[in-house]
Protein backbone atom coordinates (compact mmCIF):
# COMPACT_ATOMS: atom_id res chain seq x y z
CA UNK A 1 0.00 0.00 0.00
CA UNK A 2 0.82 3.11 -0.57
CA UNK A 3 -0.26 5.36 1.92
CA UNK A 4 -0.52 5.21 5.90
CA UNK A 5 -4.03 6.26 5.52
CA UNK A 6 -4.80 3.20 3.53
CA UNK A 7 -2.90 0.87 6.31
CA UNK A 8 -5.29 2.64 8.95
CA UNK A 9 -8.13 2.11 7.06
CA UNK A 10 -7.08 -1.51 6.85
CA UNK A 11 -6.25 -2.07 10.87
CA UNK A 12 -9.68 -0.62 11.37
CA UNK A 13 -11.58 -2.77 9.28
CA UNK A 14 -10.25 -5.52 11.71
CA UNK A 15 -11.46 -3.32 14.54
CA UNK A 16 -15.15 -3.58 12.74
CA UNK A 17 -14.70 -7.22 12.48
CA UNK A 18 -13.75 -7.88 16.07
CA UNK A 19 -18.03 -6.23 16.86
CA UNK A 20 -16.16 -3.13 18.12
CA UNK A 21 -18.82 -0.72 19.06
CA UNK A 22 -16.19 2.26 19.35
CA UNK A 23 -13.09 2.94 17.80
CA UNK A 24 -10.48 5.38 17.87
CA UNK A 25 -7.76 6.57 15.87
CA UNK A 26 -5.11 8.40 16.65
CA UNK A 27 -2.02 10.04 14.50
CA UNK A 28 0.35 11.78 16.43
CA UNK A 29 3.62 13.78 14.44
CA UNK A 30 5.98 14.95 16.44
CA UNK A 31 8.69 16.64 14.51
CA UNK A 32 11.01 17.51 17.76
CA UNK A 33 11.19 13.75 18.49
CA UNK A 34 11.42 12.85 14.88
CA UNK A 35 8.45 10.15 15.42
CA UNK A 36 5.08 9.53 13.91
CA UNK A 37 3.35 7.35 15.97
CA UNK A 38 -0.42 6.05 15.21
CA UNK A 39 -2.83 3.74 17.45
CA UNK A 40 -6.32 1.85 16.39
CA UNK A 41 -7.87 0.96 19.63
CA UNK A 42 -11.23 -1.12 19.92
CA UNK A 43 -13.64 -2.18 22.16
CA UNK A 44 -14.16 -5.33 20.42
CA UNK A 45 -14.16 -8.99 21.40
CA UNK A 46 -10.76 -9.03 21.88
CA UNK A 47 -7.92 -11.88 21.39
CA UNK A 48 -5.39 -14.25 23.17
CA UNK A 49 -1.70 -13.89 24.21
CA UNK A 50 -1.33 -16.34 21.42
CA UNK A 51 -3.64 -15.07 18.82
CA UNK A 52 -1.81 -12.07 19.12
CA UNK A 53 1.10 -13.24 18.67
CA UNK A 54 0.57 -14.88 16.47
CA UNK A 55 -1.55 -12.36 14.44
CA UNK A 56 1.54 -10.84 12.72
CA UNK A 57 2.31 -13.83 10.65
CA UNK A 58 0.75 -13.56 7.58
CA UNK A 59 -0.54 -17.14 7.54
CA UNK A 60 -2.64 -16.64 10.41
CA UNK A 61 -6.09 -14.86 9.59
CA UNK A 62 -9.37 -14.97 11.40
CA UNK A 63 -11.14 -15.04 8.69
CA UNK A 64 -12.60 -17.99 6.51
CA UNK A 65 -12.79 -16.18 3.27
CA UNK A 66 -9.66 -16.76 1.96
CA UNK A 67 -6.08 -18.25 4.36
CA UNK A 68 -3.82 -15.72 4.69
CA UNK A 69 -3.98 -11.73 6.34
CA UNK A 70 -1.46 -9.41 5.28
CA UNK A 71 -2.65 -6.53 6.62
CA UNK A 72 -0.71 -6.62 10.30
CA UNK A 73 2.03 -8.50 8.89
CA UNK A 74 2.56 -5.47 6.21
CA UNK A 75 2.40 -2.58 8.13
CA UNK A 76 4.27 -3.94 10.59
CA UNK A 77 7.70 -4.76 8.36
CA UNK A 78 6.66 -0.95 6.68
CA UNK A 79 7.44 0.54 10.56
CA UNK A 80 10.36 -2.12 11.33
CA UNK A 81 12.25 -0.55 7.68
CA UNK A 82 11.66 2.90 9.15
CA UNK A 83 13.46 2.91 12.57
CA UNK A 84 9.63 2.22 14.21
CA UNK A 85 7.65 -1.09 15.48
CA UNK A 86 4.19 -2.24 15.67
CA UNK A 87 2.66 -3.89 18.90
CA UNK A 88 -0.40 -5.16 19.50
CA UNK A 89 -2.45 -5.37 22.98
CA UNK A 90 -4.45 -7.41 23.80
CA UNK A 91 -7.11 -9.45 25.81
CA UNK A 92 -10.85 -11.54 25.21
CA UNK A 93 -13.46 -9.52 26.00
CA UNK A 94 -11.15 -6.48 26.47
CA UNK A 95 -10.74 -5.22 23.34
CA UNK A 96 -7.54 -4.44 21.47
CA UNK A 97 -4.83 -1.65 20.67
CA UNK A 98 -2.55 -1.59 17.87
CA UNK A 99 0.37 0.80 17.88
CA UNK A 100 2.55 1.52 14.76
CA UNK A 101 5.41 3.84 15.12
CA UNK A 102 7.66 5.32 12.52
CA UNK A 103 10.67 7.44 12.48
CA UNK A 104 8.75 10.46 10.22
CA UNK A 105 11.71 11.76 8.29
CA UNK A 106 13.13 8.02 7.35
CA UNK A 107 13.40 8.10 3.26
CA UNK A 108 11.42 4.90 3.08
CA UNK A 109 8.17 6.33 5.37
CA UNK A 110 4.95 6.38 3.40
CA UNK A 111 2.67 9.41 3.37
CA UNK A 112 0.11 9.93 5.34
CA UNK A 113 -1.80 10.33 2.49
CA UNK A 114 -5.65 10.67 2.70
CA UNK A 115 -6.60 10.84 5.84
CA UNK A 116 -9.97 12.80 5.78
CA UNK A 117 -11.00 10.09 3.19
CA UNK A 118 -10.01 7.32 5.26
CA UNK A 119 -11.78 8.56 8.39
CA UNK A 120 -14.71 9.69 6.13
CA UNK A 121 -15.63 6.20 4.77
CA UNK A 122 -14.77 4.49 8.23
CA UNK A 123 -17.51 6.91 9.35
CA UNK A 124 -20.05 6.42 6.32
CA UNK A 125 -19.47 2.85 5.95
CA UNK A 126 -19.59 1.74 8.98
CA UNK A 127 -22.36 3.73 10.75
CA UNK A 128 -23.20 1.47 13.62
CA UNK A 129 -19.48 2.03 14.64
CA UNK A 130 -18.75 4.85 17.13
CA UNK A 131 -15.63 6.69 15.88
CA UNK A 132 -13.18 8.58 17.33
CA UNK A 133 -10.53 10.60 15.72
CA UNK A 134 -7.40 12.45 17.55
CA UNK A 135 -4.63 14.57 15.22
CA UNK A 136 -1.86 15.59 16.68
CA UNK A 137 0.76 17.84 15.40
CA UNK A 138 3.49 18.68 18.05
CA UNK A 139 1.13 20.78 20.60
CA UNK A 140 -1.39 21.29 18.22
CA UNK A 141 -4.49 18.74 18.51
CA UNK A 142 -7.52 18.03 16.30
CA UNK A 143 -10.76 15.47 17.49
CA UNK A 144 -13.50 14.55 15.49
CA UNK A 145 -15.70 12.41 17.36
CA UNK A 146 -18.80 11.14 14.64
CA UNK A 147 -21.01 10.34 17.98
CA UNK A 148 -22.09 14.26 18.48
CA UNK A 149 -23.33 14.70 14.22
CA UNK A 150 -25.21 11.20 14.88
CA UNK A 151 -26.99 12.00 17.55
CA UNK A 152 -27.86 15.71 15.81
CA UNK A 153 -29.04 14.15 12.95
CA UNK A 154 -31.10 11.11 14.82
CA UNK A 155 -31.80 8.67 12.30
CA UNK A 156 -30.97 10.67 8.92
CA UNK A 157 -28.65 8.39 6.98
CA UNK A 158 -25.14 9.76 6.77
CA UNK A 159 -24.61 8.85 2.93
CA UNK A 160 -27.39 11.81 2.44
CA UNK A 161 -25.42 14.07 0.30
CA UNK A 162 -25.39 16.91 2.41
CA UNK A 163 -24.49 14.82 5.51
CA UNK A 164 -21.48 13.93 3.56
CA UNK A 165 -20.30 17.07 2.35
CA UNK A 166 -20.68 18.07 6.30
CA UNK A 167 -18.56 15.52 7.52
CA UNK A 168 -15.97 15.76 4.82
CA UNK A 169 -15.40 18.94 5.00
CA UNK A 170 -15.42 18.87 9.37
CA UNK A 171 -12.38 16.33 8.81
CA UNK A 172 -10.65 18.62 5.60
CA UNK A 173 -10.28 21.27 7.74
CA UNK A 174 -9.27 20.00 11.07
CA UNK A 175 -6.50 18.03 9.55
CA UNK A 176 -5.81 20.94 7.31
CA UNK A 177 -5.50 23.47 10.21
CA UNK A 178 -2.53 21.46 11.84
CA UNK A 179 -1.13 19.54 9.78
CA UNK A 180 2.59 20.33 8.25
CA UNK A 181 2.47 17.97 5.51
CA UNK A 182 1.65 19.82 1.98
CA UNK B 1 -13.37 18.50 23.67
CA UNK B 2 -14.32 17.82 19.97
CA UNK B 3 -15.51 21.20 18.80
CA UNK B 4 -18.42 21.05 16.00
CA UNK B 5 -18.04 24.83 15.00
CA UNK B 6 -21.85 24.39 12.97
CA UNK B 7 -24.34 22.33 15.15
CA UNK B 8 -26.95 25.03 13.99
CA UNK B 9 -25.74 23.52 10.31
CA UNK B 10 -26.61 20.21 11.21
CA UNK B 11 -30.12 21.33 12.59
CA UNK B 12 -30.26 22.60 9.31
CA UNK B 13 -29.53 19.83 7.23
CA UNK B 14 -32.05 16.97 8.70
CA UNK B 15 -34.68 19.41 8.52
CA UNK B 16 -33.79 19.68 4.58
CA UNK B 17 -33.38 15.39 4.97
CA UNK B 18 -36.32 14.98 6.35
CA UNK B 19 -38.01 16.80 4.03
CA UNK B 20 -36.93 15.04 1.25
CA UNK B 21 -37.64 11.77 2.64
CA UNK B 22 -41.46 12.96 2.48
CA UNK B 23 -40.96 12.98 -1.31
CA UNK B 24 -39.46 9.75 -1.57
CA UNK B 25 -40.56 7.06 -4.00
CA UNK B 26 -41.80 3.70 -2.65
CA UNK B 27 -39.15 1.93 -4.95
CA UNK B 28 -37.15 0.37 -1.64
CA UNK B 29 -34.28 0.71 -0.52
CA UNK B 30 -30.80 1.45 -2.40
CA UNK B 31 -27.75 0.04 -0.94
CA UNK B 32 -24.09 0.27 -2.46
CA UNK B 33 -21.75 -1.92 -0.33
CA UNK B 34 -17.79 -1.58 -1.59
CA UNK B 35 -15.02 -4.41 -0.60
CA UNK B 36 -13.17 -2.90 1.86
CA UNK B 37 -10.82 -5.89 3.03
CA UNK B 38 -7.00 -5.50 2.90
CA UNK B 39 -7.19 -7.06 -0.97
CA UNK B 40 -10.15 -4.80 -1.91
CA UNK B 41 -8.09 -1.40 0.06
CA UNK B 42 -4.64 -2.74 -1.86
CA UNK B 43 -6.73 -2.47 -5.45
CA UNK B 44 -8.24 1.16 -4.89
CA UNK B 45 -11.53 -0.07 -2.94
CA UNK B 46 -10.50 3.31 -1.41
CA UNK B 47 -10.84 5.53 -4.73
CA UNK B 48 -14.01 3.26 -5.78
CA UNK B 49 -15.98 4.31 -2.72
CA UNK B 50 -14.34 7.78 -2.85
CA UNK B 51 -16.00 8.14 -6.58
CA UNK B 52 -19.42 6.96 -4.95
CA UNK B 53 -19.27 9.16 -2.41
CA UNK B 54 -18.20 11.89 -4.21
CA UNK B 55 -20.94 11.21 -7.17
CA UNK B 56 -23.97 11.49 -4.47
CA UNK B 57 -22.57 15.14 -3.55
CA UNK B 58 -21.99 16.38 -6.88
CA UNK B 59 -25.02 15.04 -8.45
CA UNK B 60 -26.95 15.50 -5.08
CA UNK B 61 -27.96 11.93 -4.86
CA UNK B 62 -30.93 11.41 -1.90
CA UNK B 63 -31.54 8.11 -0.43
CA UNK B 64 -28.83 5.82 -1.48
CA UNK B 65 -27.15 3.84 1.60
CA UNK B 66 -23.46 3.35 1.20
CA UNK B 67 -21.56 0.91 3.11
CA UNK B 68 -18.44 -0.98 3.43
CA UNK B 69 -17.81 -5.04 4.25
CA UNK B 70 -14.85 -6.93 4.04
CA UNK B 71 -13.10 -9.82 1.76
CA UNK B 72 -15.63 -12.14 -0.12
CA UNK B 73 -13.59 -14.43 -0.73
CA UNK B 74 -12.84 -13.01 -4.29
CA UNK B 75 -10.02 -10.90 -3.84
CA UNK B 76 -8.84 -10.75 -7.47
CA UNK B 77 -11.71 -9.40 -8.74
CA UNK B 78 -11.18 -6.42 -6.38
CA UNK B 79 -12.64 -3.71 -5.93
CA UNK B 80 -15.70 -5.40 -5.41
CA UNK B 81 -19.12 -3.03 -5.30
CA UNK B 82 -22.41 -5.02 -4.78
CA UNK B 83 -25.77 -3.16 -5.64
CA UNK B 84 -29.04 -4.35 -3.71
CA UNK B 85 -32.09 -1.93 -4.76
CA UNK B 86 -35.45 -3.11 -2.81
CA UNK B 87 -36.20 -6.60 -2.77
CA UNK B 88 -34.18 -7.33 -5.53
CA UNK B 89 -31.14 -10.15 -5.39
CA UNK B 90 -27.87 -8.55 -4.67
CA UNK B 91 -25.47 -8.07 -8.18
CA UNK B 92 -21.74 -7.80 -7.53
CA UNK B 93 -19.71 -5.81 -9.52
CA UNK B 94 -16.09 -6.90 -10.07
CA UNK B 95 -12.56 -4.65 -10.70
CA UNK B 96 -14.45 -1.63 -10.17
CA UNK B 97 -12.59 2.06 -11.23
CA UNK B 98 -13.80 5.11 -10.35
CA UNK B 99 -15.18 5.53 -13.80
CA UNK B 100 -17.25 2.06 -13.49
CA UNK B 101 -18.46 3.01 -10.09
CA UNK B 102 -20.07 6.43 -11.88
CA UNK B 103 -21.94 4.04 -14.42
CA UNK B 104 -23.02 1.61 -11.27
CA UNK B 105 -24.50 4.67 -10.13
CA UNK B 106 -25.87 6.47 -13.00
CA UNK B 107 -27.08 2.92 -14.18
CA UNK B 108 -27.94 0.27 -12.00
CA UNK B 109 -28.43 2.51 -9.01
CA UNK B 110 -30.32 5.01 -10.58
CA UNK B 111 -31.87 3.43 -13.56
CA UNK B 112 -32.52 0.27 -12.74
CA UNK B 113 -30.55 -1.29 -15.44
CA UNK B 114 -27.90 -3.74 -14.06
CA UNK B 115 -24.43 -2.36 -16.14
CA UNK B 116 -23.78 -6.28 -17.28
CA UNK B 117 -20.65 -6.36 -18.88
CA UNK B 118 -18.81 -5.69 -15.24
CA UNK B 119 -20.66 -8.62 -12.84
CA UNK B 120 -18.98 -11.10 -11.17
CA UNK B 121 -20.48 -14.66 -10.69
CA UNK B 122 -19.96 -15.32 -6.72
Amino acid sequence: MKEISLHLLDIAENSIKANASHVTISIDENTLEDRLTMSVKDNGKGMTTEMTQKIVDPFTTSRTTRKVGLGIPLLKAAAEMCNGFLTITSQPGAGTELIVQFQRSHIDRMPLGDVAGTILHLVIGSPATHWTFKYKVNDKEFEFDDQIIKSELDGIPLSEPMVLSFIRNELKAGISNISINK
Amino acid sequence: MPTIKSIDDLKRIREEALKKQGMKSASGQKQIIVGMGTCGIAAGARDTMKAILEKIEKDNLSGIIVTQTGCIGVCEMEPIVQVQIGDAPKITYGKVTKDIAARIVDEHVLAGIIVKDHIVNI
